[in-house]
């Protein structure tokens, strides 16, 4: 029942999920034995990887063709002697296999790569096959742990590998070292991994293996991170670390990364390693693993012993990056000489390596605190499992998209390109590379701190720097900052740059500047944060505030007129994420907060904490740098240099032992249902992707269908055909078979395979298809047809009867989500029936007069729908907590799910296209401090049965002036939040309500600054630049589905679009709401970008009006789920033939719905561009060609939001309306 | 001596309340098991009170009447603009931990008290 399923029925639903047995799957809360957390414990380091990033692997492989291979291959190499194990041949293997990939293939994995080649060179220093090193670090990311030993021993740089070898022992670690920080890396571009010498290529690895996805995200990454990008260059010229190094030196002089130098350093780690590594073995052992390839390795948990090794640090990362060659300047040139730098920095690492080595045992052994755990999952304290380490997780999707989310923007764009490039180089910097390892991030900060960090104890100076901030923000940096600026950045840390941002707050006069909408997408504002804090902040893709400049106090917020409050996207599919696999989950003992970049170190014992202030004591473990083998280096942790970083959480944090993932479909298989044909597609989805849905061995599967009887589907093993046992009586059900109704998928496939085949054949069906008309949830008809153009009242938007907002709450308390898909030609009071996935934290499809034969479209949406939902990544069980800086509360929370307490929200599942958005107030006034941080920490089930932890940390400044709050307005964040609220008060109040509202929020935001701020007397109506788009939105707000009126819009239209509104993520809801339109009949190369070897042409934005629309041209409008190809009368009939296929305008079809794959310059630039616009969204959106004067156009014309209908103003008449109401 | 009986079950329903949102807000129970204990409630107090209202009636004390009329129409304002649900009560598990409505609710519970304290003071000094 867990997920999955949609049911309609509301008599199946609710009796199923009662079963505690067999619906639970999912949920966790029941009760942690402290036996099963064990059991996940061992089972996760093995499983874990597999697990959390089951998806993640699966993905990666392929993507990562190569890696996945590798792993085997890795395996297969043996080690020289080098490795000790497994791991240097794994490695090997894996270099080879990367290497011979070429970089270039994989963006950001031969990136990646790239460094491993470097690594060579190095190895050279080392026995091990330099090759092999490489390829071990590329197997590395792939398979993390594995591979890491090996690198290790490849690698002079030991460290690095070592850590990873360790990691791997821990599961990630090896990974997770890289990982992590190749995760600060990837996160963070800048982080490289300064990972050791060798490892600068392993690192590279790892980030690229953080990245693997990243690779390509990477691209993207790389160049909002600049760090990371260069530092594949650095790999590539590896010699030019000298020039990198002065540079870098000057920053990083300290850092030094020269790690690589080391080789001392490397043979400790090696020994270490070693140990690690015996320990890697075993977890080698796991076939899984090594299957899953990447995430396998991760799982390879056991060497857990070995702490991370250098490989966090970054600089030497970059250092290789750096190369040089490829991205000269930019990036940082961490590369300090290798071979200078390196006796110093080598030596300490050595230190740190031994302290390491001896440390880590400790750390094993160690057990979590026992000190308080609380109920909830997320209370639970300190976990405890291996050491720590950190493993990149990568998304599949990610990496397939090939850097398509990237956190960048900006970067994803340009960057992705130069990645690739340097890999060649790599086999260059023999000896040199080690040493230019050097970690870029910490360098630039501190150089010279950090040298005494390492050494020791020096603490002092780190420790005293106030921010303790400062510490993760370095790594990251470095590049950017020259030393001495850096130095003063680091410390001046907290303080806000006091100058105004003069761009944000240009005054525009709206009614006289023509074209609002820049030509180039809109990039979330970035905080007027240091640039360290920068750095280090969280991806504005995963969390975003309204406010960039939080007002100080509520009298100010309520002078601004602006609303509060954050958009969440806390699951999203995530190129690169550090996995800490910790004895101990450092929290704050008050608040519970999770350590995090934005915390301050007091001194090397004690840190404070960011939202409640407390001083609280550094565990003893947490000294300990498993990515550094360093100890006393508390900042350097990847929790602490990542905002972003995901747990493996122990039993402390479950209430029962991890549940199997359960699948349960229920099919509406009543005439209507079987008229539609929907089970056709649904079967065939089921049984293209029956392989691939999100579970382990244990996952369970069954099946129900319903008309006016239920039908039971008995799938248990042994039988030779499914058995089908009906049930009439609907007012009392119950389960005939309790055993045989959801059977392990694995077990039962054939059989499963078997009904699925049998039931397009007439016996069986769908999910819902038409209005609830028997039993315990029946329904009315509500929709008065008359009404649905009314421009007045709006009714029954709230459900109802509460019949399915309680079969949700019991599901929820089951830990079971319920899933809708409403596939109805009729209305079915999808107000009512959205109940029960809204409050279990479920979904809601929903597919209009759904036909498979009339109404192809809707079929291929479905189709899609249905491959995404089965084999995204889920998560069971889960609780998400949001914390925030005292003083700031939140008051309103939006999206599908049940409030279990004030910041408490209870997901029975989460899926990575979940959306979230609260709203805050300031209930204290925030003079003094000068930072507010926001903390979400989403506890869950991975579909493997690990429980982990995913934290994401949002830092942004306070401000006391008005003017400051108006140039941090994030406009986009502010208009999603404003329609969830809109949502809210249309269901509370009215529509007529929720649309005064909206106009009301523009109406006094712009007077509230026009009398406030702005001096200016104009006539014009005045918006600073960072509100200019405010009205254009608001009124494509007040033309969608969901607001409109006037236009004749269905009920369930109307529902349906507000559903998505409250449940969306802010990137998928923007593009709903203001439809990104480009000209594309004339797509050219100028300012294209570069997209693992493909070329894709960036069209300007075009506003959305049709004054735009010329019939000599073609355009593309983007509204997120669909993709409107319109072709003016007139156009181009060669752009026909090319791109279209069809000789000229009169002879497209009325329906295309597809672009064909024709050889031509015009149509290979087309279909790029829809792919790569396909690429950065989950869903794949169905396009549709629509001729000028078909009669679908009418569907394109609707988003063209500026222009004048029949019952809405156009852009320049709703400016003029808003322009009159501030007169008033 | 019954309406101070009455009046001290009212007081102690009105206490009630205050303490399970105050719990609600603290964290300490699950909104569902909550709302589950403080329904039932809502439509006894509420008809305790009506009762009052009859018997102030019947006793011809007007002005104490003419006070707890307004409390009276105001409880059947509030049951009328309850949220859709099929059980007796008033408070539903989804919406009241919205900061908003359990502000509100709280706010409402110490009124309550207030005006039943000075309900029993007049029926004690004025009986």
């Amino acid at each position: 029942m867990s997920a999955p399923s949609g049911s309609p029925h509301a008599t199946a639903g609710a009796r199923t999920p009662p079963r505690p047995g067999v619906a639970v799957a999912p949920a966790a809360l029941a009760s942690s034995g402290p036996a099963p957390a064990r059991q996940n414990g061992p089972a996760q380091s093995q499983m874990q990887v597999p697990s959390g990033h089951g998806l993640h692997h699966q993905n990666y492989v392929a993507p990562s063709g190569p890696y996945s291979l590798e792993p085997g291959k890795l395996a297969s190499s043996l080690p020289d002697g080098q490795c000790n194990d497994y791991y240097s041949g794994l490695y090997t293997l894996p270099a080879q296999k990367v290497a011979t990939p070429g970089a270039a293939s994989h963006t950001g994995a031969q990136q990646v790569y790239c460094g491993g080649p470097p690594a060579p060179p190095l190895l050279g220093t080392l026995p091990g096959p330099v090759p092999g090193a490489t390829v071990a670090a590329s197997h590395m990311h792939t398979s993390a742990s594995q591979p890491y030993p090996s690198f290790v021993n490849y690698y002079s740089s030991p460290t690095i590998y070592t850590a990873s070898s360790s990691a791997a022992s821990q599961g990630f670690p090896a990974t997770c070292h890289y990982g992590v920080s190749a995760v600060s890396n990837a996160v963070h571009p800048s982080v490289s991994y300064s990972s050791l010498p060798p490892g600068d290529p392993y690192t590279q690895v790892f980030t690229s293996q953080s990245a693997l996805a990243t690779g390509p995200g990477r691209k993207g990454s790389f160049p909002g991170q600049n760090a990371a990008p260069s530092r594949p260059s650095a790999l590539a010229a590896p010699l030019p670390p000298q020039h990198l190094q002065q540079q870098s030196l000057a920053g990083y002089s300290a850092l030094s990364w020269s790690v690589p130098g080391l080789p001392p350093t490397q043979d400790k780690l090696i020994r270490n390693h070693s140990g690690p590594l015996a320990s890697a073995s075993s977890s080698p052992a796991n076939p899984v693993a090594d299957s899953l390839a990447g995430p396998s390795m991760q799982n390879a948990p056991p060497p857990r012993s070995s702490p991370v090794v250098s490989t966090a640090l970054p600089g030497a990362l970059s250092t290789r990056v750096l190369p040089a060659g490829k991205h000269p300047g930019e990036l940082v040139a961490l590369g300090a000489q290798p071979q200078e730098l390196p006796p110093q920095k080598g030596m300490q690492y050595g230190d740190y390596v031994n302290n390491q080595a001896s440390s880590a045992p400790t750390p094993l052994s160690s057990a979590s605190d026992d000190e308080e755990e609380e109920e909830d999952e997320e209370a639970g304290v300190d976990s405890s499992s291996t050491t720590s380490s950190a493993s990149p997780v990568p998304n599949s999707y990610d990496v397939l998209e090939g850097g398509g989310y990237p956190d960048m923007h900006s970067s994803s764009a340009s960057s992705p390109a130069p990645d690739p490039v340097p890999e060649p180089q790599p086999v260059p910097t023999p000896t040199a590379p080690q040493s230019a390892k050097v970690a870029k991030p910490f360098g630039h900060s501190y150089p010279a701190l950090q040298p005494g960090y390492q050494n020791a104890a020096a603490p002092p100076t780190s420790g005293v720097q106030p921010g303790a901030v400062p510490y993760a923000a370095f790594q990251q940096y470095p590049q950017q900052y020259p030393g001495v600026n850096q130095l003063s950045s680091s410390l001046g840390g907290l303080s806000l740059q006091s100058s105004p941002q003069p761009e944000s707050l240009r005054p525009v006069n709206l009614t006289q500047e023509k074209d609002v909408l820049p030509p180039t997408p809109i990039w979330a504002p970035v905080p007027n944060l240091n640039l360290d804090l920068k750095k280090l902040n969280c991806s504005p893709d995963s969390f975003r505030c309204t406010l960039t400049n939080i007002p100080q106090t509520q009298a100010l917020l309520n002078k601004a007129k602006l609303p509060l409050g954050l958009l969440l996207h806390p699951f999203r599919d995530l190129t690169q994420l550090p996995v800490i696999t910790s004895n101990i989950i450092v929290r704050c003992r008050s608040c519970r907060t999770y350590i995090n970049p934005f915390v301050s170190f007091i001194d090397q014992r004690r840190w404070k904490c960011n939202l409640c202030y407390r001083v609280n004591d550094v565990p003893e473990e947490f000294m300990y740098n498993p990515l550094t083998r360093s100890y006393g280096e508390p900042h350097k942790r990847p929790e602490v240099q990542n905002s972003t970083v995901e747990f493996i959480a122990s039993s402390d944090y479950m209430l029962r032992p991890p549940q199997a993932a359960v699948y349960l479909f229920v099919l509406d298989v009543s005439h209507n249902a079987v008229e539609a044909g929907y089970l056709t597609v649904l079967c065939q989805s089921l049984l293209e992707n029956l392989d691939k849905l999100p579970g382990d061995s244990r996952t369970r599967i069954g099946f129900m269908t319903f008309d006016s009887t239920i039908h039971f589907y008995n799938l248990q093993e042994g039988l030779s055909q499914p058995q089908m046992l009906i049930v009439s009586d609907i007012d009392d059900v119950f389960l005939p078979t309790p055993d045989g109704l959801l059977v392990n998928l694995y077990e039962s496939k054939e059989l499963i395979k078997v009904l699925l085949n049998a039931l397009p054949s007439g016996r069986v069906s769908v999910f819902q298809t038409q209005l609830p008309s028997l039993g315990a949830g029946l329904l009315q008809s509500r929709e008065d047809p008359n009404q649905r153009s009314s421009t007045k009242v709006v009714q029954h938007l709230g459900p109802a009867t509460d019949f399915y907002k309680k079969l949700a709450l019991d599901c929820s308390g089951q830990q079971t989500a319920m899933d809708l898909f409403l596939l109805s030609s009729q209305y079915s009071d999808l107000a009512s029936l959205a109940c029960m996935s809204k409050y279990s934290a479920g979904c809601i499809y929903y597919y209009p007069s759904f036909h498979c034969t009339h109404n192809p479209s809707q079929a291929e949406k479905l189709q899609k729908d249905l491959k995404r939902y089965l084999t995204r990544k889920i998560g069971f069980e889960a609780v998400m907590r949001i914390r925030c800086t005292k003083g700031l509360s939140m008051h309103t929370f939006h999206g599908n799910f049940f409030v279990r307490s004030t910041d408490l929200l209870s997901l029975a599942n989460i899926n990575p296209d979940a959306g979230f958005a609260v709203q805050l107030s300031i209930e204290e006034s925030l003079t003094d401090t000068s930072l507010v941080c926001f903390q979400t920490a989403l506890l869950y089930t991975s579909s493997k049965g690990e429980r982990r932890i995913r934290v994401h940390t949002l830092c942004l400044p306070v401000v006391s002036s008005l003017a400051e709050v108006y140039a941090g307005v994030d406009v986009q964040a502010a208009i999603c939040l404003l329609a969830n609220m809109a949502v809210d008060r249309s269901v509370s109040s009215s529509l007529s309500d929720a649309r005064d509202a909206l106009v009301n929020a523009v109406v006094d935001s712009l007077s509230a600054y026009g009398s406030a701020v702005s001096n200016f007397q104009h006539s014009g109506l005045i918006a600073p630049a960072s509100l200019k788009l405010f009205p254009l939105y608001v009124l494509a707000l007040l033309k969608q589905k969901a607001f409109r009126t006037g236009t004749s819009t269905r009920l369930d239209d109307r529902v349906y679009a507000m559903c998505q509104i409250k449940s969306q993520p802010l990137v998928h809801l923007m593009k709903m709401i203001h439809p990104n339109l480009y000209r594309i009949d004339r797509l050219t190369d100028e300012g294209a970008i570069h997209v693992s070897d493909r070329v894709v042409p960036q069209p300007p934005l075009q506003k959305l009006s049709a004054e735009r629309l010329t019939r000599e041209g073609a355009f593309l409008m983007d509204c997120g789920s669909v993709f409107y190809i319109w072709i003016g009368k007139s156009c181009d009939n060669n752009f026909i033939e090319d791109v279209l296929g069809y000789p000229n305008f009169a002879s497209i079809p009325q329906k295309m719905t597809y672009l064909p794959d024709l050889d031509t310059l015009s149509s290979e630039r087309t279909r790029s561009f829809v792919a790569w616009l396909r690429d950065s969204r989950p869903l794949s959106p169905v396009l549709h060609v629509v001729k000028d004067e078909s009669p679908a156009k009418a569907e394109f014309f609707q988003h063209l939001v500026e222009d004048r209908t029949e019952a809405a103003f156009s852009y320049y008449e709703f400016l003029v309306h808003v322009q009159r109401h501030i007169c008033k | 001596m019954q309406a101070l009986l009455l009046t001290a079950a009212l007081i102690f329903f009105a206490i009630w309340h205050i303490l399970a949102f105050d719990e609600l807000k603290t964290d300490y129970k699950n909104p569902i098991d909550q709302c589950n204990t403080l329904n039932p409630l809502v439509l006894s107090e509420y008809l305790i009170h009506a009762f009052f209202c009859t018997m102030f009636l019947y006793a011809a004390k007007w002005l104490t009447l003419g006070l707890n009329m307004s409390l009276l129409a105001y409880h059947i304002w509030r049951y009328i603009s309850r949220p859709v649900m099929s059980g007796p009560g008033l408070y539903d598990p989804t919406t009241i931990m919205n900061a908003d409505i359990l502000a509100y609710c709280q706010k409402e519970g110490w009124c309550k008290l207030a005006f039943y304290l000075l309900a029993l003071f007049l029926t004690t000094y004025m009986a």
